[in-house]
């Protein structure tokens, strides 16, 4: 394992299905997140995906990366963009999961996580603890 | 500083209902037989998971009358999990708010909390950090 090595790239379909179960799983029942009018009233462009449930799938393909070597130690993102998930079609957001930091039984690995061909996440590490 | 959130025991279902929200597919969320042979005591949390625990301090947060925030122009700045050890299923977990910053930037309101999270013997699992952008009107 090396610093810049990609350990893994993922694509994810969310639709407004996804938001409504991410809303029962977390309790996050915020409006913005499948209701268009609540969404248009507070000035935004239309429902969005919560900002947890894209951090939560981004960190995924580490996850399975790792197996039972180790485990997610700490792991932090900035909500820079909005994802935007169309009634009808959705969205599909992009995951780049590439070593950042190599230490003595740990690793910081960095996201670039992609809708629309923009990054909605800034500054998203995962630091991994090998067992 | 607020009181300490009722405590929050983390349920083997609730795990995998997480799971499959987060589009996980690791048979650590899922499958205890799996989760054993790799050392825990029962299925694993997704690494997000304690999001779960700390809405309730975050209900907190947002109901004082005095923080006067409107939930619906609440947006998610920054989140941060710092892990001493996985979540599994099992776990009795209590989490304590604090606030530990508030700036104003044009209009808008940051809010960073910060939710200890310690299980039933009180030892640390994790601390999960929020910075809530609270929109000024337009």
């Amino acid at each position: 394992m090396r610093v810049g090595d990609v350990i893994a790239e993922q694509t994810f379909g969310l639709s407004r299905d996804s938001l409504v179960r991410y809303a029962g799983a977390s309790g996050d029942f915020n409006p913005i997140h499948y209701r268009d009018d609540v969404a248009l009233s507070v000035g935004l462009p239309g429902v969005l995906a919560h900002g947890m449930l894209t951090m939560g799938l981004a960190v995924q393909p580490v996850v399975d990366w790792l197996g039972d070597r180790g485990w997610v130690s700490d792991y932090q993102v900035r909500f820079t963009r909005p994802v935007l998930v169309h009634a009808a079609d959705g969205a599909t957001v992009t995951v780049i999961a590439k070593v950042g930091v190599v230490e003595e039984g740990a690793a910081r690995i960095d996201l670039t996580v992609m809708f629309g061909g923009e990054t909605v996440l800034g500054k998203a590490q995962v630091r991994v603890t090998f067992a | 500083m607020f009181a300490p959130a009722p405590a929050y025991l983390v349920g083997r279902e609730k795990v995998r209902e997480f799971a499959r929200a987060v589009h996980s597919t690791s048979p650590l969320h899922y499958d205890p037989a799996v989760a054993s042979a790799a050392g825990y005591s029962d299925v694993v949390a997704p690494p997000t998971f304690a999001v779960v625990v700390q809405e309730a301090t975050l209900a907190q947060l947002l109901a004082e009358p005095d923080a006067g925030i409107d939930f619906s122009r609440v947006v998610h700045g920054e989140q941060r999990f710092s892990y001493t050890r996985p979540i599994v299923a099992g776990d009795e977990l209590t989490a304590t708010l604090a606030v530990t910053s508030i700036k104003s930037l044009g209009g808008h309101s940051m809010v960073t909390a910060e939710s200890s999270i310690v299980d039933a013997s009180g030892a640390h699992v994790v601390t999960a950090i929020s910075t809530l952008v609270v929109r000024g009107e337009e």
